[in-house]
């Protein structure tokens, strides 16, 4: 009787905690499954079609960085209930603020236009045409919020999270050798030696890891949840599950093109789905599933996070709690931004390889500040009190900080002069 | 929900802002006037950090405007 009792407190227990959570969870594990966007995709497919399964312990290692710069987020937006933009002003006055805001709006507008391309190149494989497409997006974003309420963006946002999973039955499918997976992905290791190629596979991968919309959209995202700081361990379960998500993800899309597609050169996450459809449909199909899905939750991400800082700094209404009436600015920039990122892709013979390509500088001009400024806050006891960094803390997103900003300047310098990587 | 600024003091009613289309120019002066004085304490870490971030953001847009123009020579 006593250990019948016993068992049922436990689980009570068990079940009040994953309520708890339940109601907590949203900004972490839509933030890390929304930075594997159209972009992510596309870069591990093509790691995966290049490499196969030798770079899936890299993958893993992405994991715990993208936790330790997010989980920071998590812990400023609970003590401070300001945005990343709002906090920089704040802090660091307007020079920087205005810089921060306006580099992120820029990089957050032509990030838009990569989704939309990525969503437009998935759904012409069912034969829908981009303008469809571009309204197909636009309808289901504005439905998403129209409700007025934070709780059901969430929720649906959780839904195309869910969706995103698809590349895991994708990987099943076609069947991998789990010997050569273990074999050949778990230990370190650099495929043909640390080659030009490979270095700049590996960037692009870091690349996809920390966006600084990331930044943004996850603190606000707590901000307008009303999290508090007695919810910033449940916070950080959240991250975590979301980091995990993302690297499983990322794994299976590199086992599946790694599988099926190894050796060839594979330059969007569209022309995997294509190419796979010859061999194996129904994963080419799930492919671009996944791909329209990356690209819709990206979208939905980034337009937010740019709307959240424009109505932090102008003291606009800025809630998704707030009906369209209630906040018009804040919905203004974001259809402003969502409707003109499409129709750029609409446009004929638009130069989308080169905004690609330029997304990935511009990003670099704005990670190390919202990086930076991210440590130094945290660092602030005033600001901070309790919930400022430990010295392990500090060590360790230091060290991750360095390491991206370099990789990520690298990564940038390759793509403008890619003759000196050659 | 009372707005208070990074530390938890409550702001001043000059300093929260209307959300028109007629004051949205006025805006920038204001957020400017607003956030003037950085309130972050500006210790060595502080500064070495800030100038790090001058210095590379120069460099950067230095490179960018140098392939600007050989790209634009080519």
């Amino acid at each position: 009787m006593n250990y019948l009792s016993r068992f049922y407190y436990q689980y009570r227990r068990v079940i009040k905690a994953l309520q708890l959570y339940l109601l907590i969870a949203g900004p972490g594990l839509i933030v890390m499954i929304a930075d594997n966007d159209a972009g992510g995709i596309t870069t591990y497919a093509a790691t995966g079609a290049k490499y196969g399964y030798a770079l899936i312990w890299f993958l893993v290692l992405l994991g715990p960085v993208a936790y330790y710069v997010q989980e920071m987020t998590v812990r400023l937006g609970a003590v401070t209930k300001h945005g990343h933009a709002e906090a920089i002003f704040a802090a660091f006055g307007s020079f920087w603020g205005w810089f921060s805001l306006l580099d992120l709006s820029l990089v957050n507008w032509l990030t838009l236009i990569t989704e939309f391309i990525g969503m437009t190149a998935a759904l012409s494989i069912f034969n829908i045409p981009p303008v469809i497409t571009v309204l197909i997006v636009i309808g289901i974003m504005m439905f998403m919020v129209v409700q007025g309420r934070y709780w059901t963006w969430e929720k649906l946002a959780m839904f195309f999270c869910l969706l995103n999973l698809v590349y895991i039955p994708a990987a099943f499918m076609v069947h991998p050798s789990v010997g050569s997976i273990l074999q050949q992905g778990i230990i370190p290791n650099f495929p043909g030696g640390l080659t030009a190629t490979l270095i700049f596979f590996l960037m692009a991968n870091i690349g996809t890891t920390i966006a600084p919309w990331m930044i943004f959209f996850q603190q606000s995202a707590v901000v307008d949840k009303g999290m508090g700081k007695k919810d910033i361990p449940w916070g950080k379960l959240d991250t975590v599950l979301g980091a995990i998500f993302t690297v499983v993800v990322a794994i299976f899309i590199v086992i599946v093109t790694g599988t099926v597609l190894y050796g060839m050169e594979i330059s969007s996450a569209a022309q995997a789905s294509t190419a796979m459809m010859g061999t194996y449909p129904l994963v080419g199909t799930l492919l671009a599933i996944g791909l329209f899905d990356a690209g819709l939750l990206g979208a939905i991400c980034i337009s937010l996070a740019s709307s959240w800082a424009f109505g932090e700094v102008f003291g606009w209404a800025h809630s998704l709690n707030k009906r369209i009436r209630e906040a018009p600015w804040f919905y203004a920039y974001y259809f402003f931004a969502i409707i003109t990122a499409g129709l750029v892709v609409l446009i004929p013979n638009a130069p989308l390889v080169l905004i690609t390509l330029f997304v990935q500088v511009i990003a670099v001009t704005l990670l190390p500040a919202a990086l930076v400024f991210l440590i130094l806050l945290l660092n602030n006891e005033e600001i901070m009190g309790e919930y400022r960094n430990t010295t392990v803390q500090n060590v360790v997103s230091i060290a991750i900080v360095i390491g991206i900003i370099a990789l990520s300047t690298l990564y940038a310098f390759s793509v403008l002069f890619p003759e000196l990587f050659a | 929900m009372e707005k208070t600024d990074l530390t938890g003091k409550s702001e001043s009613p000059e300093a929260r802002s209307d959300s028109f289309l007629s004051k949205q120019f006025s805006k920038f002066t204001e957020i400017n006037k607003k956030y003037a004085k950085p309130q972050i304490t500006m210790t060595p870490m502080v500064r070495v950090a800030l100038l790090g971030l001058r210095i590379y953001l120069i460099v950067l847009v230095l490179v960018l405007v140098y392939k600007f123009f050989t790209l634009i020579r080519t």
